[in-house]
């Protein structure tokens, strides 16, 4: 199997910590290689996907934001859940269909242009909906000038 | 991380600055901001936003708010020195078709790469 590193956080569902998730991401994105285009757009997706869940997931009681990411070598692989547990990341992943085949897209897009933006800065977005929503979404590094056996140049 | 608005009135015209990142948690400041303006007073509002270094769409839902809100009162709105990621976001989301938009001029310092 495809081997990757795991980074999971869980912040509480409010708004003050989306910032907090969109610097999480920016670190794992600058240590896959992504260039700060593609950084930038990691950063408003997670966020869109978090936003989410901070406005429509909790109306009553506050709950949680879990985002599990996954670090291949040549792409990163983010879940946001508002179930508030940690989740098997493969397991979720396996049960995710395409997001047009699913009505939870109705609920996030009453949020406005989330998911639209979702859909448009990240190369793959899955909608899950069973106990709560679960976004999934891919985006690849894209270095194709860069050969495997060319040394990177050292970060300070 | 927060959200700085400046506003200073200029013969019959309002500038405003906009500066920081404009997410969930900072955007109903700068709706609360923007509705202190009075629209009317003014034959044009200009926004400098070339200090907005992130921006989602929430940010973009102020901004549509502010908008609509200007074009009620026969207002006029102009969102100026738009970054390159800030202009990006108005062209995906097709805003940039509907408001009147300035992209930040920026200064040529070489043909290729830096």
């Amino acid at each position: 199997m495809e081997t990757f590193d795991y980074i999971e956080i869980k912040i509480p569902a409010k708004p003050q910590y989306v910032g907090v998730v969109r610097l999480t991401v920016s670190g794992m994105a600058t240590r896959l290689g992504f260039n700060y285009d593609e950084i930038e757009d990691l950063k408003i997706a997670v966020s869109e996907a978090v936003t989410n869940v901070v406005h429509h997931a909790y109306t009553e009681a506050v709950g949680e934001v879990v985002i599990g990411s996954a670090l291949y070598k040549n792409r990163l692989e983010v879940m946001v859940a508002d179930d508030g547990h940690g989740f098997n990341f493969e397991e979720i992943k396996s049960k995710i269909g395409p997001y047009t085949e699913n009505e939870s897209v109705e609920v996030l897009r009453e949020g406005g242009l989330g998911l639209y933006l979702m859909e448009t800065l990240m190369d793959e977005v899955r909608v899950k909906n069973d106990d709560g929503v679960t976004v999934f979404m891919t985006k690849y590094v894209t270095r194709e000038q860069v050969k495997d056996n060319v040394k990177r140049i050292p970060t300070k | 991380m927060k959200v700085n608005v400046q506003l200073r009135e200029d013969g019959d015209m309002l500038r405003g600055k906009i500066e920081g990142e404009i997410d969930t948690f900072t955007a109903p400041i700068l709706r609360d901001e923007l509705e202190t303006i009075t629209i009317g007073k003014y034959s044009l509002i200009e926004l400098d936003l070339s200090n907005v270094n992130y921006m989602d769409s929430t940010g973009i839902g102020v901004f549509v708010g502010f908008y609509k809100k200007v074009n009620r009162e026969d207002g006029k709105l102009k969102l100026t020195q738009l970054s390159d990621r800030l202009t990006r976001l108005f062209e995906i989301t097709g805003l940039n078709e509907l408001m009147d938009i300035e992209t930040l001029k920026k200064v040529e310092l070489s043909d290729g790469n830096i």
